[in-house]
């Protein structure tokens, strides 16, 4: 159960990431309009939600599952995502059987990526590093220019 | 970033196989929902990714039909225009309602007084 009403949105950096992808590059989205679609998204979640769930109680299940959610998309209109979902869903199957044969394998992995992780965070203090040098080098010319 | 790891984020991003949305949260919002008690994990994933899709949908219709393609920006009223105007967006209006001013808000209350005065 939701404790605090913001637990019912989704995270905004995602969003906003989704957003970004969908638009043609350099496209401003206001902060009010991201605001809303996110409310959006959590809408559309909750209506889809209970479309579904009447197909399921029809057939007298409590459980929902993904042919109440396909012919959800379908009574609410957006036959467009069928396509997509059927291919996403498929992925995402072979994905869980394959999980398990990787599961193992990801154990292993484990040291290795932990040393990777090491090598990142030194990346990224080089980074600020070069900055730091950058905003100094700006200075001097700065200084330059008024003597 | 190295390039490597560029090259990976492009691909998430471009395939239509990952999901980006957290699959905890939108349970947490399918849940709230009262006479759900179960999900099984495909309709689960199904949402999620649904969800995405609709997002996606949702940017590019309101851009694409508002008025902000010559300086590059999408606005809140485009959003309300889209959800007012499309038949499949249409369960947003409540929660995308169009904004009025002050002055023609009070203009219609007192249209509608008038009106309710001639009854």
């Amino acid at each position: 159960m939701a404790e605090r009403p913001e637990d019912l949105n989704l995270p905004n950096a995602v969003i906003t990431r989704i957003i970004k992808e969908a638009l043609p590059d350099g496209v401003n989205v206001s902060k009010e309009a991201r605001r809303a679609i996110s409310q959006a998204a959590s809408v559309f979640v909750l209506y889809a939600t209970s479309c579904a769930n009447n197909f399921a109680m029809k057939a007298k299940r409590k459980t929902l599952n993904a042919g109440d959610v396909m012919a959800a998309m379908e009574e609410m209109e957006f036959e467009r995502f069928l396509q997509p979902l059927c291919e996403a869903l498929e992925a995402y199957k072979k994905g869980q059987k394959g999980k398990k044969a990787a599961s193992e394998q990801k154990r292993k992995d484990k040291k290795k990526s932990e040393t990777d992780e090491n090598d990142k965070s030194r990346d990224e203090e080089e980074d600020e590093h070069m900055d730091e040098e950058q905003d100094g080098e700006n200075e001097g010319e700065e200084e330059d220019v008024e003597n | 970033m190295s390039d490597a790891n560029m090259e990976e984020k492009v691909e998430q991003a471009t395939s239509s196989k990952t999901i980006s949305l957290p699959i905890s949260r939108v349970r947490l919002i399918m849940k709230s929902s009262p006479d759900v008690s179960c999900i099984n994990q495909d309709a689960l994933f199904l949402t999620t990714k649904a969800t995405e899709l609709f997002v996606q949908h949702l940017a590019l219709s309101s851009f694409k039909n508002g008025s902000g393609k010559e300086t590059n920006t999408l606005s809140y009223s485009d959003l309300a225009n889209v959800a007012e105007e499309t038949e499949t967006f249409q369960f947003l209006t409540d929660i995308l309602p169009k904004k009025i001013l002050a002055r023609e808000y009070l203009k219609s209350l007192e249209e509608m007084k008038k009106e309710d005065g001639n009854l």
